[in-house]
């Protein structure tokens, strides 16, 4: 039964009752509540426990401030924790939960912390758990139990998200009276707007008020404008979309909720959808919070803001109480004595002013409601339903304590400490708050972008001005965009109500703020202005300081009921002004948004592209396991039956040395260079001389940054007197052409240079081994073979089996191998070609594993495992690569006292001594096994194989001052306080004299 | 987000761009004259400015040129992009 419902009126649908579930229980509510709505209507005051102090708790607000009333939403997969009950529209079928109270809410095991609550003040847990230090793994355990809000659901979300990118001429965030002027102002001027509301239909404070427009119900107005906005191409509206970020240049984000508000719609729906848009102006109207009243037992249930139980009652048809006390130090809760008195309860509303409210108090006298001026709510009695109030004759001196002489006995608060704007936007815009002496407010100030702020969010409180400020923002941003202006009339809403205000930032009570009963700032965090008064106490000053310490303004609220009275409170303790002491960063977002919101399609298979060689099929097919490098997947080995990865390496590694391998090396980076400034260019890129190489000749070639550091290596041939073909590392290729771009362009524009990059136009399968030439003459090659004709590092244009191809005479493992780089397209045919000429050699195909050890048994490094950014040539012995006839980047810092230090980490080859441990890479290694903690480090391992073709296992490692330490023992300090002795040989390990490549 | 113009291809987001840093560090024509000192001021050092500063970009993800932008770096306002010098026609150090 909807005990609190009323008979008429209200934005929901008496025809189209819902039924859903909170803590278990079933209960009915209407199409168009929400879910707080709903279960006021059900006289459910209990919601949850609060976050310390685990007191009872009850709804607050209507809206995005509500800090109480945060429910787990739905089941499984799809839940959703920590949602404002208040922005939860009903649905047949919803189920919700408390997020907090254990066992069960009425009976909450730890509310037991609110009797001691005077030692949970500010700071608590930073004192009390600091000590012993060890300790804190051991507290840690309960104070996570004991702490968070909602549960994540554990298993993948199932749901769809989606991204969409947007321009527009004009952006209006927030629907009410005051953006809709905007917006119809901008739209009949032509202008391409985007209105987004984060509620259910547009409206804002009309849907809660029972205004007038133009002498008729102000919801006619509202129908005729939305009317209007929707006949028009121009105009895309959004409900249930909130603004919730402000970038640079004009870019924001609004989360749109698309299906939340249904039940199950099945798969393939979009559920939510984010819009990135960039717009020409911004029109920033999302309306005002209204600030509570800070007195003892504030945060009891049935304690709310004035303006919700306004909400409550005109738009939703709930009475949230029978006999209402409305406590008030402004004008603006006059009208919810009126809401209330006309909903059928008694009231009595307590002004702290000791002077009248002009008109609104006429129309209160009139309707029969006794006003008490001068007078103040001390205290409240009840624990998790209010059952009176203490009310006390106060002469306005906020220092003093006051003697309660009333009992007023009520089962609801409607309070109103005064408004505040949304100023969120703005201030993440960059724009500055001000604070306003009349309005005792921050409103929006200095502006850092293209928007103007309009209606209560720019401190206008009464329709008319609303309706004003929106129309001047719209003729505004119309100018701004260069658009004619269109006619538009002022509706017109009565004459402006006077909004006069007295502030009062905490409520005196019978003792001292220090000693009475709490009263609550922040409700979410349990911050009261006990806890604010001991910061200052205890040193703090800055704001910013204060909201980490005493937790004010945390949590899914952010603060916005809550912050503005804690500033004003640490004001008051400071003796400063509120203006001086400043807000805190408001940032992004406004509102919690979904993870999945963020993602977008961004995730699963879409989270990255995955590259694939054009033989990628060949490699499925042979059942590979893949490496990730990158972007790209690499066959890692080729495992014959059940073989695991050392066994098939071992294989590999040996049949290539005695025999044939191949691999699929077309992840290579590969760049054309040609024009006839390109050996000018590339002499200045590579260390080593270009100009001396002849055409049809291949180098090795690195290149360094400006800090003399290895950026990148590989091979590069010369095809032609001005034409060059550059081979990069797998993950450098991208880098490298942008490096070669970047200098080309800022720095040698004169040089005329061509630069093209082929890495996926070409393929290149190495084939490698003794019997690697055998195997191209069996394909088929229209070129000698043989060493005088084409001799190691050279590179020829042939044809393999009838087909054009790069074929490359250079090697990566230290055995006669040729590189055959082909186009793409016949990539896969040519590996097939190649496979099965080489049976009669069992040739071995050989993945990435494989390639790692054949080069690190020939020494050779790789940049990024055995180098890191600090490395030098020189470091690596490489001098021989180093031209001494031209400047090249990177050179001069070579010379630099840093780069000649001689106990630099130097490239080495290490041998365990027991001739058995594969070092792991990353190893540290250290000079003495004994040494006391903590040890120095002298260097660590970057690579590490057993070598299947030597019988023992080789390592790589950067070693201080390691060129000249040949034959020395050093530890390599293992995990678990162990370490074993390694001795410091050349990295070379396998044909130190290259005698097998050169075949 | 920043809105940046590319001189070629106009305004586009951020995301299509990289960065390239204080722009109008002209390499020296010949680093070997060069002491320590000076050689690491060309390195490492930048003017870091509050307010107005020169800066390169690439417009990696569209036409790949490299311009300049004059952004300041408390507001982040831009003042304009500008392509940068055109080639002299003399080849360099």
């Amino acid at each position: 039964m909807q005990r609190n419902r009323l008979q008429h009126g209200g934005r929901i649908d008496r025809s189209r009752p819902l039924r859903f579930s909170f803590n278990g229980k079933s209960l009915e509510g209407y199409a168009g509540d929400t879910l707080a709505s709903a279960l006021l209507a059900n006289g459910v005051s209990l919601i949850g426990r609060s976050f310390k102090l685990h007191r009872p708790r009850g709804i607050v607000a209507a809206g995005a401030e509500e800090p109480n009333a945060i429910v787990q939403i739905g089941k499984g997969a799809s839940t959703q924790p920590n949602m404002r009950a208040t922005q939860v529209e009903l649905y047949d079928g919803l189920v919700a939960r408390s997020t907090k109270g254990w066992p069960s809410l009425r009976f909450d095991v730890a509310a037991v912390n609110d009797v001691f609550a005077r030692i949970f003040g500010a700071g608590f847990y930073y004192k009390t758990f600091m000590w012993p230090q060890s300790f804190w793994n051991y507290y840690e355990r309960f104070i996570r139990t004991a702490a968070g809000l909602g549960e994540s659901p554990l298993r993948p979300d199932p749901d769809v998200y989606e991204h969409r990118n947007v321009h527009c001429d004009v952006l209006v965030t927030g629907a009410g009276p005051a953006g809709l002027m905007a917006a119809l102002v901008a739209a009949r001027a032509g202008a391409r707007i985007i209105i987004a509301d984060e509620q259910n239909e547009f409206g804002g404070s009309l849907l809660s008020a029972p205004d007038s427009i133009d002498a008729k119900p102000a919801i006619e107005w509202l129908q005729a404008v939305v009317s209007e906005l929707r006949t028009l191409d121009s105009v895309t509206m959004l409900t249930r979309s909130t603004v919730f970020g402000y970038f640079d240049h004009n870019f924001l984000t609004i989360a749109e909720r698309c299906t939340d508000h249904l039940a199950d719609v099945g798969g393939g729906c979009v559920r939510q959808r984010l819009w990135r848009v960039r717009a020409r102006q911004v029109v920033l109207a999302q309306g005002a919070f209204e600030r509570p009243l800070v007195f003892c037992n504030n945060d009891r249930p049935g304690v709310m803001l004035a303006s919700a139980v306004s909400t409550y009652i005109n738009r939703y048809a709930v009475c949230p109480g029978e006999r209402a006390v409305v406590f008030t130090n402004n004008d603006s809760a006059y009208r919810t004595a009126i809401d209330l008195k006309k909903a059928g309860g008694t009231v009595v509303l307590i002004d702290s002013r000791a002077k009248g409210a002009g008109a609104n108090a006429e129309a209160v006298n009139q309707a029969g409601i006794p006003i008490l001026q001068g007078h103040i709510v001390t205290d409240v009695g009840g624990r998790s339903r209010i059952t009176g109030v203490r009310v006390a004759q106060w002469n306005g001196d906020a220092s003093t304590t006051v003697e309660s002489t009333i009992n007023i006995e009520c089962d609801l608060v409607a309070m109103s400490g005064g408004w505040s704007p949304a100023v969120h936007l703005h201030a993440q815009s960059g724009g500055k708050n001000t604070w306003d002496d009349n309005l005792h407010c921050f409103v929006p100030g200095k502006v850092a972008q293209a928007c103007v702020s309009a209606g209560s969010g720019n401190g206008k409180w009464s329709l008319p001005d609303c309706l004003q400020d929106g129309l001047d923002a719209g003729k505004v941003v119309v100018a701004r965009c260069g658009l004619e202006p269109a006619d538009v009339a002022l509706p017109i809403a009565g004459s402006p109500i006077t909004h006069s205000i007295e502030p009062l930032w905490r409520v005196p009570a019978a003792t001292g703020p220090d000693r009475c009963p709490k009263q609550f700032v922040d409700l979410q965090n349990d911050t009261s202005v006990a806890d604010i008064r001991l910061a200052v106490r205890e040193g703090y000053r800055n704001v910013e300081h204060v909201k980490r310490y005493t937790a004010l303004g945390f949590g899914t609220d952010q603060g916005k009921l809550g912050n503005i009275n804690g500033m004003a409170i640490l004001a008051e303790s400071l003796g400063a002004s509120i203006a001086d002491v400043g807000t805190t960063t408001f940032r992004p977002p406004y509102t919690p948004v979904t993870f999945g919101v963020g993602a977008g399609a961004n995730a699963g298979a879409l989270f990255d592209p995955v590259r694939k060689t054009a033989i990628h099929e060949a490699h499925v097919a042979a059942g590979t396991p893949f490496e990730v490098v990158g972007q790209w997947h690499r066959p890692w080995y080729f495992p014959r039956g059940n073989e695991g990865l050392h066994a098939a390496v071992a294989r590999e590694c040996v049949a290539t040395r005695n025999s044939l391998g191949v691999m699929d090396a077309s992840t290579l980076g590969k760049i054309d260079a040609r024009g006839p400034d390109v050996v000018e260019f590339l002499e200045r890129i590579y260390t080593h001389n270009v100009s001396k190489m002849r055409v049809g000749r291949c180098a090795y070639g690195i290149m360094l940054g400006e800090d003399g550091m290895l950026m990148d290596d590989g091979v590069m041939a010369r095809l032609a007197e001005r034409q060059f073909y550059l081979t990069t590392t797998t993950g450098g290729a991208a880098r490298v052409l942008a490096w070669l771009e970047r200098w080309l362009q800022t720095e040698w524009p004169e040089l005329d240079v061509y630069l093209t990059s082929l890495t996926d136009h070409y393929s290149t399968i190495a084939v490698v081994g003794p019997n690697s030439r055998k195997v191209l003459q069996k394909i088929g090659c229209n070129i000698d073979l043989d060493r005088q004709s084409f001799p190691f590092m050279s590179v020829r244009e042939a044809e393999l089996d009838g087909l054009p191809v790069q074929l490359f005479r250079v090697s990566f493992s230290g055995e006669l191998a040729f590189e055959i780089n082909i186009d793409s397209n016949h990539a896969l045919q040519m590996w097939h070609r190649v496979i099965a000429a080489g049976q009669e050699f069992d040739i071995t195909p050989y993945g990435t594993e494989t390639m790692h050890v054949l080069r690190a048994e020939k020494g050779f490094v790789i940049v990024g495992q055995d180098t890191d950014g600090s490395v030098t040539p020189v470091d690596l012995g490489m001098n021989w690569l180093l031209s001494k006839e031209k400047d090249f980047l990177g050179k001069r810092s070579l010379s630099r006292p840093d780069c000649l230090r001689s106990d630099r980490k130097q490239l080495v080859g290490l041998l365990s001594e027991d001739n058995d441990t594969v070092l792991p890479e990353g190893t540290q290694l250290i000079e003495d096994s004994n040494a006391a903690l903590p040890v120095p480090m002298c260097g660590h391992v970057t690579s590490s194989y057993y070598s299947a073709c030597l019988g023992h296992p080789i390592a790589l490692a950067l070693v201080e001052g390691g060129h000249s330490r040949k034959g020395d023992t050093i530890h390599a300090s293992l995990t678990g306080g162990n370490s074993i002795p390694a001795k410091i040989v050349s990295p070379v390990f396998y044909d130190p004299r290259g005698e097998m490549q050169n075949v | 987000m920043l809105l940046i113009e590319c001189p070629w291809c106009g305004e586009r987001a951020e995301t299509e761009f990289s960065y390239g840093g204080e722009a109008g560090i002209a390499r020296p024509k010949d680093p070997d004259a060069l002491s320590d000192a000076e050689w690491a001021d060309y390195l490492f050092n930048r003017t870091n400015p509050r307010g107005a500063h020169k800066e390169l970009w690439n417009h990696a993800q569209g036409c790949r040129r490299w311009f300049g932008v004059e952004r300041d770096t408390v507001t982040y306002k831009i003042a304009g992009s500008y392509t940068l010098p055109v080639p002299t026609g003399k080849k360099g150090p």
